[in-house]
């Protein structure tokens, strides 16, 4: 065990993993000469060279396609984006082609990829540079979409996804990347699939992902204080999520409380809180509660962007009422 | 070999025009006749409503299909845009997988979950059928890509309509391909109407060939009524690619005798239009050429019609009998199987 940052973990799972299987390249901007907009590919450039670390001119949509088109071929990209808020300007490569190329040629091809980079709030840069956009591409039927909330997951998340055959969006913390912690030495992977419990609780569940995840931790903390023990379960995967996880919880706890930072409308815990009721229902003691961002464009000022994100005391109000 | 001027390197083909075989002349020749009896069959059957969704059909510019895919080798990769049918065919997907994915059968090249904008032969290295307009370019530029990644020394042929040239994703790739030297050749096919829409109406800095010259790209035009001019042409461009790893546009000047897609009206031109640029057929001009050069007898031309006929009624006979797809099956072929990782629970959310 060796404790680095999130940052690194994801810098050590691409080395690693391009190490191991020369198909596997890096694309985007700003990833090689730069060293990363937020230095996650820094040293990249250098042990594997220009042809597999590709700085590309600021065309998400044309570098996304291409990504596409090498991954029909065989090979295995990954492909950064400088925030997943530039995805959108790709969204068509994303949905159509990634998202139905497989599907629409009946099986014959794979599209081995995974597209990353850092998503969500916080940082006060403006409503087009804060999205969380999640959930938007959990709708798309045939991606995965991975958030990990740890370095440890970071890394074997990363390693996960690049040896998936399938395509995964990758959802990085930007708040995350210097957070350290303890990460295995040596090829550790971490399934795609499975949540993580953060902490164990009898009166209530809170599940969450990303960093949200930390926020419901903290909530968690003073809910202890107060006498309120909350089994805090961190998604890891959003889709497909563990639900044999959080049934498991829900059994003990029989409240759920979900937290994430997806703005609420068919957020991803709109579906996790519907597919509860339907199979758990006679397992609950109170109405599922989500605590969201609010259905607001991020505003810039700071005191409103924390009230604008989930935070400790939306989150320990939902838990009052839940207990209630 | 390459002229003496770096700034006009242009390569020469490997094949010239002259060269074509009389043998090479007949494949020409039966191709267009293939693919033209394979839409008139396809236009029947969507008229008796067993096509379904759109149909669009490449009556009038088989000299392109024919043409260009000659000159390619089989480790190249094709793909194309929503037009499709004549792309496959001329790529080598036999007619009955095509027919039968026009009626959504399981026997289909893409097993019915595709139709008729989206035909894909991975065998036959196509990769293709793509109905988002100017979307497939990109995806182009990535086949070229991982082919000079893995050095295998093939390359890309990208066709698309003269309608993507104004997708903001085609100047974007047009860069890529051009910055990275990527082997790609795009061929417009510019048949004159995006849809309803003349290149007039769309499109400005004519001719369209042009706008490669801003990315300092090779660029040609040929005759898409001569299939023997549209061979030449792109097998120069393929060449370019090939051994100088330069990518070039393409601008082949076509004409659709049929509406956009089987739904069209055909409001936006005239009949005498139309009938006009059919006394260019495509077809016939190559048929009177090749008697000329006493290449193709009357019996021999008959002979080929007449296997052309018989080979598309036995592919609508396999469509028609073919069984249709189940739901099992569609949701067996979202994700691939797991083999360097363990495998991903895949649900099926609110499945009721």
């Amino acid at each position: 065990m060796a404790k680095i940052t999130y940052r690194q973990a994801l810098n050590q799972a691409m080395a690693e993993e391009m190490d191991r299987d020369p198909s596997v390249f890096l694309i985007g901007e700003e990833v090689a000469e730069y060293q990363g907009a937020f230095k996650v590919s820094q040293g990249l450039l250098q042990r594997f060279g220009a042809k597999r670390v590709v700085d590309t001119p600021i065309s998400e949509a044309a570098f996304s396609g291409l990504a596409v088109g090498a991954a029909l071929y065989g090979l295995r990209p990954i492909v950064e984006f400088m925030n997943w808020s530039f995805s959108f300007v790709a969204f068509d490569q994303l949905v159509n082609n990634v998202g139905s190329l497989r599907f629409m040629s009946g099986g014959q091809f794979s599209l081995p990829m995974v597209f990353r980079g850092p998503s969500g709030g916080g940082t006060q840069i403006g409503a087009t540079h804060s999205h969380c956009p999640e959930s938007w591409f959990a709708g798309v039927p045939t991606l995965t979409v991975v958030s990990p909330a740890f370095p440890e997951d970071a890394k074997g998340l990363l390693k996960s996804s690049i040896r998936s055959n399938n395509p995964v969006f990758f959802f990085e913390g930007e708040r995350l990347y210097g957070l350290e912690g303890e990460v295995p030495d040596g090829d550790s992977l971490t399934p795609i699939g499975e949540a993580r419990v953060c902490r164990e609780g009898g009166d209530l569940t809170i599940v969450s992902g990303g960093y949200s995840t930390h926020t419901a931790i903290s909530a968690a903390e003073t809910l202890s204080a107060n006498g309120t023990e909350a089994e805090v379960i961190d998604l890891r995967t959003i889709k497909p999520y563990d639900f044999d996880r959080i049934a498991q919880s829900v059994r003990k706890t029989n409240r759920l409380l979900i937290v994430e930072e997806n703005k609420p409308f068919a957020g991803w815990g709109a579906q996790i809180a519907y597919d509860v009721q339907r199979r758990l229902f006679d397992w609950l003691d109170a109405p599922i509660l989500r605590v969201t961002g609010l259905d607001l464009p991020q505003p810039y000022n700071g005191k409103l962007e924390a009230q604008v994100l989930p935070n400790v005391e939306r989150i320990l109000a939902a838990a009052r009422q839940l207990l209630a | 070999m390459v002229a003496d001027d770096p700034a006009v390197a242009v390569a020469e083909p490997k094949v010239p025009a002259s060269s074509v075989t009389p043998e090479i002349q007949i494949e020409l020749y039966r191709l267009m006749v293939r693919i033209r009896r394979f839409e008139e069959k396809s236009a029947q059957a969507f008229m008796r409503a067993a096509i379904k969704g759109f149909c669009h059909l490449y009556i009038g510019q088989e000299a392109v299909a024919a043409g260009a895919l000659s000159v390619l080798e089989p480790r190249d990769a094709v793909i194309t845009a929503y037009r499709d049918h004549g792309i496959a065919l001329a790529r080598g997907t036999p007619a009955r997988p095509c027919m039968a994915e026009l009626f959504g059968k399981q026997t289909g090249c893409s097993h019915g979950m595709g139709g008729s904008m989206h035909l894909f032969d991975r065998a036959h290295q196509f990769y293709g059928g793509h109905a988002i307009v100017g979307s497939h370019t990109a995806v182009a530029a990535g086949l070229a890509f991982a082919q000079q990644y893995e050095n295998t020394e093939g390359v890309t042929l990208c066709l698309l309509g003269e309608g993507a040239v104004n997708q903001g994703v085609f100047a974007e790739t047009l860069n890529l391909v051009s910055l990275w030297k990527l082997p790609i050749v795009f061929l417009i096919e510019n048949n004159d109407y995006a849809m309803g829409t003349s290149v007039s109406r769309s499109s400005a800095g004519l001719p369209l060939v042009n706008r490669g010259s801003a990315f300092d790209m090779a660029g040609r035009v040929a005759n898409g009524m001569d299939v023997e001019d549209v061979r030449a042409k792109v097998a120069e461009a393929i060449n370019l690619a090939r051994t100088e790893h330069l990518p070039s546009l393409l601008e082949v000047h076509t004409y659709r005798y049929r509406g956009h897609s089987m739904s069209d009206p055909d409001t936006y031109r005239t009949k005498e239009e139309i009938e006009e640029h059919k006394k260019g057929d495509p077809i016939l001009l190559y048929r009177r050429r090749l008697e000329e050069r006493h290449v193709l007898s009357d019996t021999l031309a008959k002979e080929i019609d007449e296997k052309a006929r018989a080979e598309v009624q036995d592919a609508l006979s396999f469509a028609e009998q073919s069984p249709e797809p189940d739901l099992d099956f569609a949701f067996s072929l979202r994700f691939s199987v797991e083999d360097q990782i363990d495998p991903i629970p895949r649900p099926r959310y609110s499945d009721l």
